[in-house]
């Protein structure tokens, strides 16, 4: 299994470097003129735009501008805004833990309704809630983040207050509020404004995490050594619980983790529509004004981090499946 | 006679197919006295499989459904019991075998927990305890190194040792039957002796008896006391071993035997396979299920009655109209010709005999 | 996964005859008595959420070719009526510059299928190929192909998507491009493991032990088996595709004004999503239509391609 550790690390490298190299020549290689961005509408004077070139090194030949943006990054500096001058890493510390608290509910949300409603559809088919949960995550699956994110807001935050709902349904529909936490958990009144667009965030990787835990659920139901469990007499409840969920959370499990890292373009959306001021959110508003800095650097740091998260992934799988951690046949 | 142990009566199991409903298992009645090998036999579809699974009421219900029928185990309908009950007789009174080791063994236990499992569904006994009880069994099939075995994941195993090990879990209770279905199928040649061997001793030791469910012939003449041979979900001819391999009364069965190679054949003889293809179950043959096939049957009755199992001699009956003497295999006969030198075929397998 | 196994080249066929049983008479064949096709159609047909997907888009295709015969007006047309509520001249109401939703919303049609279905075909095309070339000859090459899929999957999607049109500039053919060139990897690593299945099998064996050269092998033998799930995945991924053009019209990196598109719709209604939901919704219903008719269709396939699956 150490090779395969070993192995699957390894591959980390040429795919960081590559990234890192696409996402240079896409923003260093191509038109677009950040210093008129930068000069907003009146225009710029050629000293100040040579003095903008200079500082950000926009006049040197491409090899060198690669050569310094591997320098900066290897000293952890992201650059600076185009628009703001802001430090893209001050950018990053106060917007990060705020997509954090979002995507570790989200994930919450996943595995208790995602997981639960997948195994109980598999486990009582045909059942209503097995209806309800095929249709519901079929649904799900079609809805876009932003539709999702507008439905729910206009549900609980336009709706309810226009028609006199009791006020525990009435919820705010931008903005991260008091933002009071202790940690990821939300203190006072603070869920009102966590809950829709955490379930936003969810929706979709909730569905998929359904279906795929009620498919695997399934197939493992079907599978023969369940029967052999059958034959030597074990309880139902063993039989499920014991044999059946083991073997089908391996597939579950894997795809868990590849959600948290899909929910990294999700969280762009969701954050945009509520206005949460996280690394999505940023990274849109920065789309819109061309400000590469950010863009760049919020990019590269949730590319990294989803380079991450899939290499966890694939290693967890090899602590999941004994065929994989123990190698092959004995005699 | 012995009370049997196993009593089947008139079994009747359908599934529901997008195509209509097929009766693999069409009025199936047998018995199985204690410490007896049982062997049921026929080729694929013919219901075997079927017909055990049902007996443990394995089978998924949808899309199968037994319609009909008793299971009397020491005289108890199972088919009365409820889930519970049933649940306690398995793995513990019966317990069964299937054909690929390779997948009826979970990939993510080691195979200790997954025998010691099994213990522990039907005694209350420590894991300490189970887990020494799994090492026990290991060991009586014959697995080396049990002690150190026992830790290791189905991966580790090879084939033949996979099934070694499911037969340990199927006696670790002490059963008195034991399933076996198509145990050595997907086993190399080499390996398919020993594990039937292993199955020998292994129920010879519970003092268990087997049903030995089998396409291969050579594998019942080794190993069984008594046979039933099935043809389209029913049984054609049943009787013991000896019975069954000198006197087959059934043209199917007849058919069955000459259709084996032998060692002490005349090198140029041909195999001679039975005519026409396995029946079609949607819609099976009126009359005997097996006259388009038979070169014995006659243009009239073969067409139009199914033939009841008539007792030809003590404990051997057969179904086929022309089973009793004079049957198919006189020689002075009045049914369609038979090839040339059937009747000789015929005459110095029943010399064989004596 | 439940493999394509046995002799039979036509996967329909193992569907049948496992179709019919617990594994106890999964090795006969048992009456066969319509043809695979047959068969696949008529599953597909009890599927009731697959026919009306399959209706969904055949409307939905009708009005995207023959919008200006459904509607009274023109996409670009300013009207007088601001922000006006859904009534009998302006059915779903109209937008801040008087336009017609309706008509909007069918010539978004338009647009969203063809993004859509163009992006989908290049990127199965593309990925069809890659995988059948790394899943087919194997070694350094397949190692190759697979390193670079690994890159290319690395960025999410959506993201990716944002990044390249900010740098390329925005509109349909941008868009085009840019979905289908992120979409072809799991294509790619979807049909390589179909190949790799495939390849091992009798029936390639068999065709190979003939003397058949590796084009026909692949074309005539492999293809017709192992493309299935594709099939299956690019009908649902028109569904993603379409959602994947909204996002980016919707954060303004996808098509652009005047051109009519739900994404962009959504993204124009949404500051008026208190007086006037119209303008958000009918658009927003729109995606959420068509996506689901491309998923139930998708996910029909599949259960009538092998019900065994379901």
């Amino acid at each position: 299994m150490g090779g395969y550790i070993l192995r699957r690390a390894l591959l980390v490298i040429p795919v960081v470097w590559g990234a890192i190299t696409l996402l240079f020549l896409a923003f260093f290689v191509v038109p677009g003129d950040p210093v008129e961005v930068m000069g907003g509408d009146r225009g710029v004077a050629p000293e100040i735009r040579a003095n903008i070139e200079a500082k950000f090194g926009l006049d040197q030949p491409l090899v060198v501008q690669y050569g310094r943006f591997w320098n900066r990054l290897a000293h952890g500096d992201l650059g600076e805004s185009y628009r703001s001058g802001r430090d893209v890493n001050d950018i990053l510390a106060t917007t990060a833990p705020n997509s954090l608290r979002l995507a570790f509910w989200a994930i919450v949300i996943q595995i208790l309704i995602g997981i639960g409603a997948g195994l109980i559809s598999a486990v009582k088919r045909y059942s209503f809630v097995d209806a309800l949960t095929t249709v519901s995550t079929t649904m799900l699956l079609a809805i876009p983040a932003f539709v999702m994110g507008y439905i729910l807001i206009y549900m609980l935050g336009v709706y309810t207050f226009q028609h006199d709902f009791p006020s525990w349904l009435k919820f705010p529909v931008q903005g991260i509020g008091p933002d009071r936490w202790l940690g990821p958990i939300p203190l006072g009144g603070q869920w009102r404004f966590l809950l829709m667009p955490a379930l936003t965030l969810a929706s979709v990787q909730t569905a998929l995490v359904a279906r795929m835990a009620r498919s695997s659920m399934l197939e493992v139901m079907r599978a023969d050594y369940m029967r052999t469990a059958a034959a030597g007499g074990l309880s139902r409840k063993t039989i499920y619980l014991k044999h059946g969920l083991k073997n089908a959370m391996i597939p579950v499990v894997t795809l868990l983790g590849l959600s948290v890292a899909e929910m990294i373009g999700a969280a762009v959306l969701t954050e945009t529509v509520f206005n949460w001021p996280g690394i999505g959110s940023s990274i849109a508003t920065a789309i819109t004004f061309l400000d590469a800095p950010i863009v760049l650097g919020l990019s590269l740091v949730l590319v990294l981090t989803y380079v991450l998260i899939n290499l966890a992934v694939d290693l967890s799988y090899a602590f999941f499946d004994p065929r994989i951690r123990y190698g092959g046949e004995s005699a | 006679m012995t009370s049997a142990l196993l009593s089947v009566r008139g079994l009747t199991t359908t599934f529901r197919t997008d195509a209509g409903d097929v009766r693999a298992v069409a009025g199936v009645s047998f018995d199985v006295l204690p410490g007896e090998i049982f062997g049921i036999v026929g080729e694929s579809g013919s219901g075997k499989s079927v017909t055990a699974m049902s007996v443990l009421n394995l089978i998924p219900q949808p899309p199968a459904r037994i319609e009909a029928g008793e299971v009397l185990w020491k005289g108890v309908d199972l088919r009365t019991l409820s889930e519970e009950d049933f649940r306690r007789t398995r793995g513990s009174e019966i317990s069964m075998i299937f054909q690929d080791p390779m997948t009826s063994l979970n990939p993510v236990f080691t195979i200790g927990q997954q025998i010691a499992d099994v213990v522990r569904a039907h005694h209350d006994v420590s894991r300490h305890e189970a887990h020494e009880r799994a090492i026990e069994t290991l060991d009586l099939v014959g697995i080396p190194n049990a002690r150190r075995r026992v830790d290791d994941y189905p991966h580790q195993f090879s084939g033949g040792m996979r099934q070694r090990a499911l037969i340990a879990m199927a006696i670790a209770n002490d059963p008195d039957l034991i399933i076996a279905d198509e145990p050595t199928t997907a086993l190399d040649v080499t390996i398919q002796a020993q594990v039937l061997e292993v199955l020998k001793q292994a129920a010879a030791k519970t003092n268990s008896a087997v049903m030995l469910i089998t396409h291969d012939l050579g594998v019942v003449a080794g190993l069984a006391h008594r046979v039933a041979v099935l043809y389209a979900g029913q049984i054609v001819e049943e009787g013991t071993v000896d019975d069954l391999y000198y006197r087959p009364r059934m043209p199917y069965a007849w058919g069955l035997l000459e259709s084996m190679a032998r060692l002490d054949q005349r090198r140029r003889g041909r195999l001679r396979p039975i005519d026409g293809h396995p029946p079609n179950m949607l819609r099976p043959p009126g009359g005997c299920r097996f006259h388009p096939r038979c070169p014995y049957r006659d243009g009239n009755r073969c067409l139009s009655q199914e033939p009841e199992l008539i007792e030809i001699e003590a404990d051997h009956r057969a179904r086929c109209h022309y089973a009793v003497a004079p049957g198919w295999f006189s020689p002075d006969e009045r049914l369609s010709e038979p090839e040339a030198g059937w009747h000789d075929r015929v005459r110095s397998r029943e010399r064989e005999a004596s | 996964m439940a493999t394509i196994e046995g002799a039979a080249p036509t996967a329909s066929q193992t569907g049948v005859a496992s179709a019919s049983a617990a594994g106890a008479l999964t090795d006969t064949d048992q009456a066969q008595v319509a043809s695979p096709q047959g068969d696949i159609w008529r599953r597909f047909r009890r599927n009731k959420l697959a026919v009306a997907g399959l209706v969904v888009i055949a409307v939905m295709v009708f009005c995207a070719v023959f919008a200006p015969l459904v509607t009274s007006y023109s996409p670009r047309e300013l009207g007088s009526a601001s922000r006006a509520k859904p009534s009998a001249e302006h059915w779903f109401g109209t937008d801040v510059l008087g336009r017609d939703l309706y008509t909007r919303t069918v010539y978004g049609a338009r647009v969203s299928l063809k993004i859509g279905l163009s992006a989908v075909l290049i990127a199965t095309v593309i990925g069809v190929v890659i995988g059948a070339v790394a899943g087919f000859y194997g070694g350094k090459l397949d190692g190759l192909l697979m390193r670079s899929t690994d890159i290319f999957l690395s960025f999410p999607y959506i993201l990716a998507a944002i990044v390249i049109v900010t740098v390329i500039g925005r509109g349909e053919n941008s868009v085009i491009l840019v979905l289908g060139l992120l979409g072809w990897m799991s294509i790619a690593r979807l049909f390589r493991a179909s190949v790799l299945q495939a390849k091992q099998s009798d029936y390639v064996e068999a065709a190979r032990a003939v003397g058949c050269s590796d084009f026909r092998l692949i074309v005539r033998h492999i293809l017709p088996n192992a493309i299935q799930p594709v099939i299956v995945y690019s009908t649902i991924f028109v569904g993603t595709a379409v959602i994947a053009e909204a996002a980016l019209s919707f954060l303004g990196a996808g098509v652009t004004e005047p051109t009519p598109a739900w994404g962009l719709m959504v993204a124009q209604g949404r500051s008026f999503l208190f007086t006037s939901p119209h303008m958000l919704f009918f658009p927003a219903g729109a995606i959420l239509v068509t996506v689901m008719a491309f998923v139930f269709v998708g996910d029909g396939l599949r259960d009538a391609l092998d019900p065994r699956l379901r």
